[in-house]
């Protein structure tokens, strides 16, 4: 039963903050300056590739590149 | 060596499987064994066969062959599901087809988990399966990693549907719902899913791209919550190794609590999480637009992650379970709405600038009204879960219309466009046979989960009222068999929207097969492209 009371205040108490912090981290993060190129190019890598793999040893260009 | 070593494996398990056909304390168990003997025999010849052949090695195309064989099954398994589904639709509208000769083996109780685990587990997974297969490829620009364990895992797959659809209808059941696998087949479904897990990591380890596209994390989230959950709603000890029946580690309602915490987050992350992934990518494809917001798809994502994994307790509303547990999953369900309705937007937006391609491309029709049940199925569930809504809705036939109109019309449609947008580009033909025929399989379905859903919330509403009406004097109104002649009316529609629903993917059998068999192929882009007729 202690365990039991231990975890569930544990749970309902920091572990509630911690997770809700994450959360907000992560939000907080995707709207970061300089966020957008990234995004735009990541949304828009469905349409490379789709008959073959990339070249084996060659990366793919990076985003900045591909804006040019 | 790899391949005696395989031979080895293969011959233990067909001598395990045939001692244990001998030795088999149930029927279940006993055709089960004879499956794995005819499987690991069958596989034994057909590596015996091809000892010392060279493999070729092709990290300059697409593993696509392995996705083909998974739209061939998910075709298939899916008209058997919805099969399965129509008839006992009707068995209960006409008790009669509960038939006397085939008792204990066809009647309802038997059915029912067979026709569930095949429209979720078979059509569903294989689904699931083909495109992450397909979508991790291309996302990640590497071919599928790990050689031949992909095709381990579609095998394996089928071979744990085989088993699940033989071992139901002779009385194999854990009585778990949507996790009603025998003991050993539990076991099974954990090699084949983590070799899924191993084939998906290792191929977004390998990738070109820089970024995971946003399809990927929702199917990693779905195969590795989807593992988590299995292991921990099935810990089980086996009576007999020679036995399908097992006991549960946990009793009472810890166990319940815990399938429930299963039940629920098997809906949030195979038929959610999973399908969203597929949305993300065929719908901006078949659209040709990125994504309307790469941001909003992220927050969605985590707030999806963050929120469904405690919803499971408002199944358990006024029962054992402690009052604060129901109140949490009440509160997170609410909670939901967000992440599904930033979905839903994010997918419909997509279309923004593109609106017209509705008039002309019944594809895209069929993703966006999929995307349309993915909001309404995932208003309704909120509502239902809170604690006054469902003293009228639980137990009664809402639930099931609220379960078909999010597996028929969100999943359902969304896999029926991804199987139109693949077949023609996997098999390499201009186009598919007929747009007509996808008109009609889109009306004919539709219409079907129309009237599904809504004889389902007319009946649903209608014995939950009934149950709680009382007369002036306090004592109840009505015989539960007074609700039960009731519905028959309703019971006649839902069979009939079930049949429509199943006649519109009849038509998409024969569309794809004759999109492969019919169209000509373009020029082969490269040998993994071209596939000879025969």
């Amino acid at each position: 039963m202690e365990t039991y009371s231990f975890l569930r205040e544990f749970a309902d108490s920091w572990a509630l903050v911690a997770l809700t912090l994450i959360f907000l981290g992560v939000v907080v993060w995707a709207f970061r300056p300089g966020s957008r190129p990234l995004h735009d190019a990541a949304a828009a890598s469905i349409f490379r590739h789709e008959m073959k793999p990339a070249d084996a040893g060659r990366d793919a260009p990076a985003p900045s590149e591909r804006e040019a | 060596m790899w391949d005696y070593t395989k031979l080895i494996v293969l011959g233990l398990i067909a001598l395990f499987a045939a001692i244990a056909t001998n030795y088999a304390h149930d029927l279940a168990y006993q055709v089960n064994a004879l499956v794995v003997m005819l499987a690991a025999g069958g596989t034994f010849l057909w590596t015996l066969r091809r000892m010392g052949e060279p493999k070729r090695a092709r990290p300059n195309e697409y593993m696509d062959d392995v996705v083909r064989a998974g739209v061939i099954a998910t075709t298939f398994w899916g008209v058997v599901g919805f099969l399965v589904g129509v008839f006992i639709a009707f068995q209960l509208a006409f008790p009669a087809l509960n038939f006397e000769w085939a008792q204990g083996i066809l009647n309802f109780g038997r059915l029912r988990p067979l026709h569930t685990s095949a429209v979720i587990f078979a059509f569903g997974g294989n689904a699931l399966i083909m495109s992450s297969f397909y979508i991790v490829q291309r996302t990640s620009a590497a071919r599928l990693w790990g050689g031949n364990l992909a095709w381990f895992v579609f095998w394996g797959w089928q071979l744990m549907i085989v088993l699940a659809a033989t071992s139901y209808v002779l009385g194999g059941t854990q009585s778990k719902e949507y996790a009603e696998t025998v003991w050993y087949i539990d076991w099974w479904i954990v090699v084949v899913w983590l070799s899924f897990l191993a084939v998906f990591m290792g191929t977004l380890i390998n990738r070109k791209e820089p970024h995971i596209y946003v399809a990927n994390w929702f199917l990693l989230a779905f195969i590795v919550t989807i593992a988590m959950l299995h292991v921990g709603n099935n810990l089980a000890i086996p009576v007999s190794i020679f036995s399908s029946q097992s006991v549960q580690v946990t009793a009472g309602v810890q166990d319940a609590m815990i399938q429930w915490w299963y039940g629920h987050n098997a809906v949030g992350f195979f038929l959610t999480a999973g399908f969203l992934g597929m949305m993300y990518y065929f719908i901006p494809k078949q659209a040709e637009r990125p994504v309307y917001s790469y941001k909003l798809s992220i927050i969605h994502f985590w707030a999806l992650i963050f929120l469904y994994i405690w919803a499971g307790p408002h199944h358990l509303h006024y029962t054992a379970l402690p009052d604060w547990a129901s109140t949490l999953g009440m509160t997170f369900s609410i909670m939901l709405w967000m992440p599904s309705w930033g979905g839903m937007i994010n997918g419909l937006m997509t279309l923004s600038g593109a609106w017209d391609k509705l008039r002309t491309d019944p594809i895209i029709r069929m993703m966006v009204v999929s995307v349309g049940f993915y909001g309404m199925s995932t208003f309704e569930g909120p509502m239902m879960s809170i604690k006054a809504v469902n003293s009228l809705s639980h137990y009664t036939d809402w639930t099931i219309g609220h379960v078909h109109s999010g597996a028929l019309g969100w999943n359902g449609m969304i896999t029926f466009g991804a199987l139109y947008f693949l077949t023609p580009r996997l098999w390499n033909r201009e186009r598919l046979y007929s747009l007509k025929l996808v008109s009609w399989h889109f009306w004919l379905a539709t219409i079907g989960i129309v009237l599904y859903a809504s004889s389902m919330w007319v009946t649903g509403i209608m014995e939950g009222l009934m149950w709680r009406e009382v007369d002036a004097n306090g004592f109840l109104v009505n015989a539960f068999a007074d609700t039960v002649a009731a519905k028959f009316p309703m019971y006649v529609v839902r069979g009939l929207g079930g049949g429509m629903y199943l006649l519109g993917a009849l038509i998409m059998a024969y569309n794809l097969w004759m999109t492969v068999r019919a169209q000509p192929a373009k020029a082969p882009v490269n040998a993994n492209n071209f596939v000879p007729a025969e």
